[in-house]
């Protein structure tokens, strides 16, 4: 019931919940946020949440679902990415082959400030 | 005819850009020999015959340069006009173009393919050195060789990338019975405006870059340079913020989703070379003011240019859909790849060997004016390489076999933070004097400021109190920052202000505004998605939207659905929105074009989607309080950055009538 078609027909009408909100706004604001995190995985480069295709219409509509029924955000993304592999998640996790992209920015910020120091404290 | 005509001036083209590198060479080399030749009191023919061929080609230079742009501007010239005419035996045309298209997408269209906006691109670089050796006096005779040398380098190896790997001419025989028509998305006045600024950024850029390379040939970093440097950095910087500023607005209305930015590679393609030029601005400014931060400027133009030049790289080399697809047919992506290597590479070799004989600059106190646009540079270039990171990290996983996404969360997270330390920093920069401030007199100057941060976080959390902490703290910076990019304009007589420093003054403020509007778009959006029968009323934000008619429509090569929107605001009368939901015939492609009422204090964005079956419309309604801000704040970051320019060139000129009436 709840499982998303890789590519949707597109001559069905689109699925239950995709193209409207959910009853409650707290629930809507769950789903909405999520759903800005997750890869229209047909588009280029756009989130389920602003994309026109069939196929974020259908995970919309999953998305929206499995909120209404209780899952957690965190939760839902597990599943999607169990089915579709990291690349349908915009947050990449923090694994043995991205801990380098999240800790570059530290890097950066360390590398470039002993630099600044270092030349501001040999000018005195 | 118009074809061959464009590839032959094309050729041309080419050609003058070789020799203009060559005369480059051989006078800069032929100059070197001479001040040998004055040291060893060498025979007085020789030094003469060195002196006599070094005016003849730096003579040659500057004609040369200009020639090289009006033959490639002409080759521009004719592949707008096979564009126009609709010449269907050009491959390019039938593949972008069609027979009764509006005049003005025929005409933008030329740059909205590949080939096309590559011909733009070394367009612009033709006319960018061509203005350089017109206008440019200030610098050197033999940095501005060296630097007209460094633009032709530039200039070659993109002349080999059309010629030989893009020829935007290429002739389709026989004929093609019919054109396949640009891509809906780009059939829009954005397309006129959007890629012709933000490539003018771009490669504006390259002269930036040309700059650096001059100097770093003849040794010549000093104050001088970076005076005369400034207003091309400048220039280039105006371009690409209005070109960012006006892409992102295009994005939010021709999307349909009231997003306005996405992180998508391809805008972290133009928000690179901004942040870059960025830097570069700030930091020209202290060698130009106070002689510091010499090797520093010019490493930033380096990475400036190559910023674009990776950019173009990655829009252009289709690795960005795939790095398999790129793997499959790499003759135009290794072709620029090899190039961006080449150009990079070869520009940080030459740093590496020069960097030592670029003297110290002169020193100055962490608590001064340098020290806070030293900050400003350490947190613009951590941005820079955050951007940098995020975007090129899922091409080099996908490489090793693994995909990955990276997208709003990593880049909010990580640089959000980062860009609200900037702009305090930028707030109190202006406070402070050069080369030594107190720090007890800086605390004073900000306390006012300060106050109104944290009154306006109360109070906003106060009304709003399930707002997100980001655009919390976001509205609060806006406020406090707002404000105190003011104050170099506090008890001063307005004016006698210098121009300069109302430029500087209105592009900070506008940097705040901006941070308000995409604050308040991200914690006070409202959205309504509606499955509606017509007649039926939907309430959004302050607004009644009744869906008052569904009715067919058409135009050029589309047909449509027409949905009449009666709203009302209030008491206020009720007056007619008209988005469409459009299906282009020639690629079967659907649109949406959103219909967007502009108010003072926001937006409704309306949008009308496909059927939902049973009579009922998808119908998508946005209330987006002060959105505006964010694409007016960017105006007034171009329009500082406009006066700021007028404001050097003109007291540039006073000085030198100035000079002159003294030696008269």
């Amino acid at each position: 019931m709840l499982s998303v078609p890789l590519y949707a027909d597109s001559t069905m009408p689109a699925a239950q919940l995709a193209n409207v909100q959910l009853p409650d706004p707290a629930q809507e604001a769950k789903a909405k946020a999520l759903m800005e995190t997750l890869r229209c995985l047909v588009c280029q480069g756009q989130s389920i949440a602003d994309s026109n295709a069939d196929l974020a219409g259908d995970m919309r509509s999953l998305v929206r679902q499995r909120i209404a029924a209780g899952e957690s955000p965190e939760a839902i993304r597990a599943f999607l990415i169990a089915r579709y592999g990291d690349w349908v998640s915009f947050a990449p996790p923090i694994d043995r082959t991205t801990w380098l992209l999240w800790a570059a920015p530290v890097l950066f910020l360390v590398a470039g400030g002993a630099l600044v120091a270092g030349r501001l404290r040999r000018r005195r | 005819m118009i074809a061959e005509a464009g590839l032959a001036a094309l050729w041309l083209g080419a050609a003058l850009c070789a020799l203009q590198l060559v005369a480059a060479v051989l006078s800069l080399s032929a100059r070197v020999e001479r001040s040998r030749d004055t040291f060893d009191t060498a025979p007085g023919g020789t030094s003469l015959d060195f002196a006599r061929d070094e005016r003849g080609l730096s003579g040659l230079i500057r004609p040369v340069a200009v020639a090289q742009a009006v033959l490639t501007a002409l080759a521009f010239a004719c592949l707008i006009a096979v564009f126009i005419t609709v010449d269907l035996s050009v491959k390019l045309v039938v593949e972008n173009d069609g027979v009764g298209r509006p005049l003005m997408y025929r005409f933008s269209g030329t740059w909205g393919n590949h080939e096309g906006s590559m011909l733009m691109w070394v367009s612009i670089l033709a006319v960018g050195g061509a203005a350089v050796a017109l206008i440019e006096r200030r610098l050197e005779e033999r940095t501005l060789i060296a630097t007209l040398g460094g633009q032709a380098v530039i200039g070659l190896g993109f002349y080999a990338f059309l010629l030989f790997a893009s020829n935007p001419f290429a002739r389709l025989d026989p004929a093609a019975p019919a054109g396949q028509g640009l891509n809906p998305l780009l059939e829009d006045p954005g397309l006129a405006f959007h890629p012709p600024t933000l490539y003018i950024g771009y490669v504006g850029l390259s002269i930036a870059f040309s700059f650096a390379i001059g100097a770093l040939v003849t040794r010549d970093v000093r104050p001088a340079f970076a005076r005369a440097m400034r207003p091309w950095v400048l220039g280039a910087w105006i371009f690409l913020t209005i070109g960012i500023t006006a892409g992102s607005y295009w994005a939010y209305y021709e999307l349909g989703w009231g997003g306005w930015w996405f992180w998508d590679p391809v805008e972290n393609a133009s928000l690179m070379p901004w942040l870059a030029a960025t830097a570069l601005l700030h930091s020209v400014t202290v060698l130009a003011t106070r002689d510091g931060l010499r090797a520093w400027t010019v490493m930033l133009a380096v990475v400036a240019f190559s910023m674009s030049m990776i950019g173009t790289f990655l829009v252009r080399s289709g690795i960005l859909t795939s790095v398999h697809a790129f793997a499959v047919d790499p003759r135009r992506g290794s072709f620029l790849l090899a190039l961006l290597i080449l150009y990079i590479g070869g520009a940080l070799a030459l740093f590496a060997l020069r960097v030592g004989t670029v003297r110290e600059g002169s020193r100055f106190d962490v608590v001064s004016r340098e020290g806070a646009l030293v900050i400003n540079n350490l947190l613009l270039s951590v941005i820079l390489g955050i951007v940098l990171i995020g975007t090129l990290y899922p091409l080099v996983v996908e490489a090793f076999g693994d995909k990955i996404s990276v997208g709003p969360p990593y880049f909010n997270a990580t640089a959000g933070p980062l860009a609200l330390l900037l702009l305090i920093v930028m707030a109190a920069g202006p406070m402070m004097r050069w080369r030594r401030e107190q720090l007890g007199i800086i605390a004073r100057r900000l306390i006012v400021p300060a106050l109104v941060l944290i009154v306006a976080l109360v109070a906003v959390k106060a009304l709003h109190p399930a707002i997100g902490l980001w655009p919390l703290l976001g509205l609060a910076v806006a406020a406090g920052v707002g404000l105190a990019s003011l104050a170099p304009l506090w008890g001063r007589n307005l004016r006698r202000t210098p121009l300069h420093t109302w430029g500087m003054v209105i592009a900070h403020f506008g940097i705040a505004v901006a941070l308000a509007g995409m604050a308040s778009d991200s914690a006070f959006t409202q959205e309504r998605l509606v499955a509606a029968r017509v007649g039926e009323t939907m309430a959004i934000g302050p607004y009644r939207v009744t869906l008052a008619n569904i009715a067919p429509d058409f135009g050029p090569g589309w047909t449509a659905l027409n949905a009449t929107l009666a709203v009302k605001r209030g008491a206020g009368a009720a007056y007619e929105l008209h988005p469409l939901a459009r299906t282009y015939w020639t690629q079967g492609t659907q649109t949406s074009e959103t219909a967007i009422q502009t108010v003072l204090d926001g937006q409704l964005y309306t949008v009308l989607g496909a059927s939902a079956g049973e009579g009922r419309w998808q119908v998508r309604l946005w209330w987006k309080p002060f959105v505006t801000l964010i694409w007016a704040g960017g105006a007034l970051v171009a329009i500082g950055g406009v006066l700021s320019l007028l404001g050097r060139l003109l007291r540039e000129r006073r000085n030198e009538l100035r000079k002159a009436e003294v030696w008269a």
